[in-house]
């Protein structure tokens, strides 16, 4: 089948109209969970349903797209997302934070600071922060509806009394604008901060459940916690192996059997800049060490 | 003296059935107020009108409330009600899986009540629970346990503790010691005894174990077929049934 024979960015006119509707909505309420009418798409659900419907409504030919899979621009998630827009919407593709104007991502948000002007999308699996504490949807409607939120403190109560510490790692609940509590979807709570006082727009959209929210620019975000053990953005205790980053979310990886490992970036595109910027790590210190061994031999 | 609750007329019909036809009481502070009745009398029905669980189809329910003195709560909003539900109210169920979390620690479970209030200091739920559950004698080292790994008697011990954390004035309690061996029942009894006198609660008890309202209910409402046949002093119904179908209850209890 040719080609041109799909509307720009796959979906219909109508269908991005309505998801279009969803977005102004949940813009005008921070936090706010918005029913859509999420459409199959060709990719699984939990593979970025909800974040390629959302990508496909706001994509005009104009825009430079990029996508993020933990962090990484080079992932089968990541790959295949950026291509399907390729060929369907024949938008620019780049891995250059600063250059997308449309980034889809997921589980992270970019190291670099997003501007204003930019649209992050978040692919969201369980956009319900109260799901695994209360089951009925009819019950968690009315918890957000009434703002009755205590039951999520008892999810924080009930880690601090089995971990002595607060040990919800990923997709840490937050309150926005002192109204919804919102779950922002499986980042790390490293990037919690990132989420307030953003310039860029923030979409979040699952597929599955049929849900949109949206953070506009500026919006206050607090990640929930208690008096006496405050929010805490924790990350790996070390500098980044490869462009020696002290402040970046690190990814661990394992290098052999004998208990060999390392911390690299996660995010690909911030960690490349650095190296291309003359910073170095552990690791690229050594091999232009050896390098240079090699020469005078 | 201004009745703490009061309920006038409240009515509830399922379809053709009534479920409680038209009853109407005062029930003044630190006073408890048992009702019995057999199965199907409508007490459940009655109970969870009064506390906001179900919707009457007529009537009203006034409660002194600490802010704004009697108000009539069918007329409240949602979100009043409900935070009603979690302050000055309190609602012990029959079993307790329902009215607790299976799945969150004895702590957590108590200090669910002072978090939905807006309580944020770690250190200070964990202190108040720890302390509920010694008062409802609970070892305090159990308050990281699930309740999953209670016996009967410590899980209803337990909700008794997660509902007056809050320090309620009404508690409403649907057959609180169904389905317990009577030995733990006594005990359990007499816990309750302890704490209404202590805190000055209010209660209503609704149960068809007539022992229980001896024990516990200052005055007795006996119901049947959704209509309330009988009230009175509970030893006066107790001891001197008037209404036949008193009669028949009181002389049904088992003599050992």
């Amino acid at each position: 089948m040719n080609e041109d024979a799909y509307n720009f960015a796959y979906l219909d006119e109508q269908t991005k109209r309505m998801i279009r509707r969803a977005i102004l909505k949940g813009l005008a309420i921070p936090g706010y969970q918005v029913p859509f009418a999420s459409r199959e798409m060709p990719m699984p659900y939990g593979w970025g349903t909800g974040g390629v419907q959302v990508s496909a409504a706001v994509l005009t030919p104009e825009d430079r797209f990029k996508v993020i899979d933990q962090g990484a621009d080079d992932t089968t998630n990541a790959v295949s997302i950026r291509s399907f827009f390729e060929r369907t919407a024949k938008v620019e593709t780049t891995t250059v934070t600063s250059e997308a104007t449309v980034i889809q991502t997921r589980h992270r948000i970019p190291e670099e600071p997003l501007s204003e002007g930019q649209i992050l999308v978040y692919q969201v699996p369980i956009p319900e922060p109260l799901r695994f504490l209360e089951p009925r949807e009819s019950e968690t409607r009315k918890m957000h509806e009434l703002e009755e939120y205590g039951l999520m403190h008892v999810k924080l109560y009930e880690d601090i009394s089995r971990h002595g510490h607060i040990a919800t790692s990923y997709a840490y609940p937050v309150k926005v604008e002192d109204r919804y509590v919102m779950d922002p979807s499986p980042i790390p709570k490293f990037d919690n901060p990132k989420l307030g006082d953003s310039e860029a727009i923030q979409l979040f959209g699952a597929g599955r459940e049929q849900r949109i929210y949206a953070l506009p620019p500026h919006t206050e975000v607090v990640s929930l916690d208690f008096d006496d053990h405050p929010f805490e953005a924790s990350k790996a205790d070390h500098p980044c192996t490869l462009c020696g980053a002290e402040n970046t979310y690190l990814d661990e990886v394992i290098t052999d059997d004998a208990g060999g490992r390392m911390f690299v970036c996660s995010d690909t595109d911030y960690c490349e800049g650095r190296q291309a910027a003359g910073f170095t790590g552990a690791m690229t210190q050594m091999r232009s060490f050896s390098l240079a061994g090699e020469d005078s031999a | 003296m201004t009745p703490l609750l009061s309920a006038r007329d409240v009515t509830k019909r399922y379809g053709a059935h009534i479920g409680c036809a038209a009853v109407s009481f005062d029930l003044y502070p630190g006073e408890v107020l048992g009702i019995v009745g057999e199965s199907g009398s409508g007490k459940s029905t009655l109970l969870n009108c009064l506390a906001g669980h179900l919707a009457p189809d007529g009537g009203e329910v006034v409660f002194d409330t600490r802010a704004e003195g009697p108000r009539d709560t069918l007329q409240m909003s949602e979100p009043e009600r409900r935070m009603l539900g979690r302050t000055d109210w309190a609602f012990v169920h029959q079993h307790a899986r329902d009215g607790l979390r299976m799945g969150v620690s004895a702590g957590g479970n108590v200090g669910e009540r002072l978090m939905a209030v807006g309580a944020r200091h770690y250190g200070d739920i964990r202190g108040k629970a720890t302390d509920w559950l010694e008062r409802v004698e609970i070892d305090a080292t159990r308050v990281d346990d699930r309740p999953t790994t209670f016996s009967g008697g410590m899980q209803q011990r337990l909700q008794i503790a997660r509902n007056l954390v809050t320090g309620p004035r009404l508690v409403f309690m649907d057959e609180p010691t169904g389905g317990l061996d009577v030995s733990v029942q006594a005990r359990l009894l007499d816990l309750l005894r302890g704490l209404v006198r202590d805190m000055g609660l209010s209660a209503i008890i609704v149960t068809h174990d007539l022992a229980v309202v001896r024990l516990l209910a200052d005055r007795l409402m006996v119901m049947k077929d959704g209509h309330v046949v009988e009230t009175g002093l509970t030893d006066q119904v107790l001891d001197d049934p008037q209404h036949a179908y008193s009669q028949l209850l009181v002389s049904s209890v088992l003599q050992v």
